[in-house]
């Protein structure tokens, strides 16, 4: 029940999906928000502290996902699947995990390049160290143009991954929403 | 090298004799005169912070070198020119997150007591007022040298930001802002 099989997918599996997604679409929105309350720069500080917190939890989520892919069995496509699906679910699901590796660690390049130096406390528990990057306005602009476009380029794979999901379940009914709410699915 | 270094020492050693000056002998009135510095800094979590200063600035000091708790000091400044090195901190020191120059644009500080510490150092307590709300606030002054009419002061203190509604930041920043200043005061 934990661990995947060849034809479903352990809790282990399934509570790190559903975890990254819920810590991407959380990380996402306060993105944005940061933007929506430019006029408000309190309000807006304490945003980027909980973004940069929750995008580190994202790296480190995905990072999990991303060793358990390499130890974890891969369950077979759901029987039926044509051959351009189980291509296409391949590459969204392999582009799907590098995004939620880089978005993180562009943010991280923000925060290290940033000329402000503002210290990543996650969660007001750990200080991250800033990467090794110069500090430069110039540098600081280039990671966050990177970061902004990976973001947002993660934003649509993600509606379209869910897209999938719901035309799977409501109109071909084949299960494979299913595996990833149960093992039993 | 020895000789050298024994004349150099002597000769320090007589300049700061001959600037020594005891809180007693400098009564008068004095304005804070613009080549004064004062700056802040306030810590940040792993080290460094940001460092600031009110390039802005006026003051009095009314010395009683007989009584000194009879002093007076005021001084006052514009946060709407604080520097910070770096533009975007300075703007948000501005800005309605610290400092909300649009609306507060002076930090005062009035003394209500000098107490001397020794004959060249003095503790003073008074008002300091930021952003709308007055509260007490304690510096410690050292008469560092006498020239002429020019008093040099150092003096140092550590404000809580957060009972000024400025503790934006904290823990990431320390609720503490620690002042130095430099303080060139002219007899007037």
């Amino acid at each position: 029940m934990w661990r995947n099989t060849r034809t479903s997918y352990g809790w282990i599996a399934i509570a790190l999906h559903w975890a990254v997604a819920a810590a991407f679409a959380t990380t996402f929105a306060l993105g944005w928000a940061t933007q929506a309350v430019a006029d408000e720069p309190a309000t807006q500080f304490n945003l980027y502290q909980w973004h940069k917190s929750f995008g580190f939890l994202v790296l480190a989520l995905a990072l999990v996902r991303f060793g358990a892919t390499i130890l974890e069995v891969r369950p077979d496509p759901v029987l039926g699947l044509p051959a351009w699906q189980r291509r296409a679910s391949g590459a969204m699901h392999a582009l799907l995990l590098a995004l939620l590796l880089a978005v993180p660690l562009a943010g991280w390049a923000v925060a290290s390049a940033s000329p402000l130096a503002i210290p990543s406390y996650v969660f007001e528990l750990v200080v991250v160290p800033h990467l090794p990057l110069p500090k430069s306005a110039a540098m600081e602009a280039v990671a966050s143009w990177a970061h902004a476009i990976l973001a947002w380029t993660t934003c649509a794979l993600v509606a379209g991954h869910a897209g999938a999901a719901v035309v799977h379940a409501v109109a071909l009914r084949d299960g494979t929403l299913r595996r990833m709410l149960s093992p039993r699915g | 090298m020895r000789v050298r270094e024994l004349i150099l020492c002597a000769g320090l050693l007589a300049a700061g004799g001959a600037d020594a000056e005891t809180l007693s002998e400098v009564s008068g009135r004095y304005a804070i005169v613009p080549a004064s510095t004062i700056a802040f800094h306030v810590a940040q979590v792993g080290g460094g912070g940001i460092d600031g200063r009110f390039p802005d600035f006026a003051g009095t000091l009314e010395l009683d070198g007989g009584d000194l708790a009879r002093s007076r000091v005021t001084i006052t400044l514009e946060p709407a020119t604080v520097t910070a090195g770096e533009q975007r901190i300075a703007d948000f020191l501005r800005s309605s997150a610290v400092f909300d120059v649009a609306n507060h644009p002076a930090i005062t500080f009035t003394s209500t007591r000098v107490v001397r510490r020794g004959s060249d150092a003095a503790e003073i307590l008074g008002s300091l007022t930021a952003r709308g709300r007055t509260l007490s606030a304690t510096f410690h002054a050292t008469l560092l040298e006498r020239r002429g009419r020019e008093l040099l002061f150092r003096v140092v203190g550590r404000i809580a930001r957060d009972p000024y509604d400025m503790g934006i930041g904290v823990p990431i920043y320390s609720n503490f802002a620690d002042f130095e200043m430099l303080l060139r005061c002219e007899r007037i």
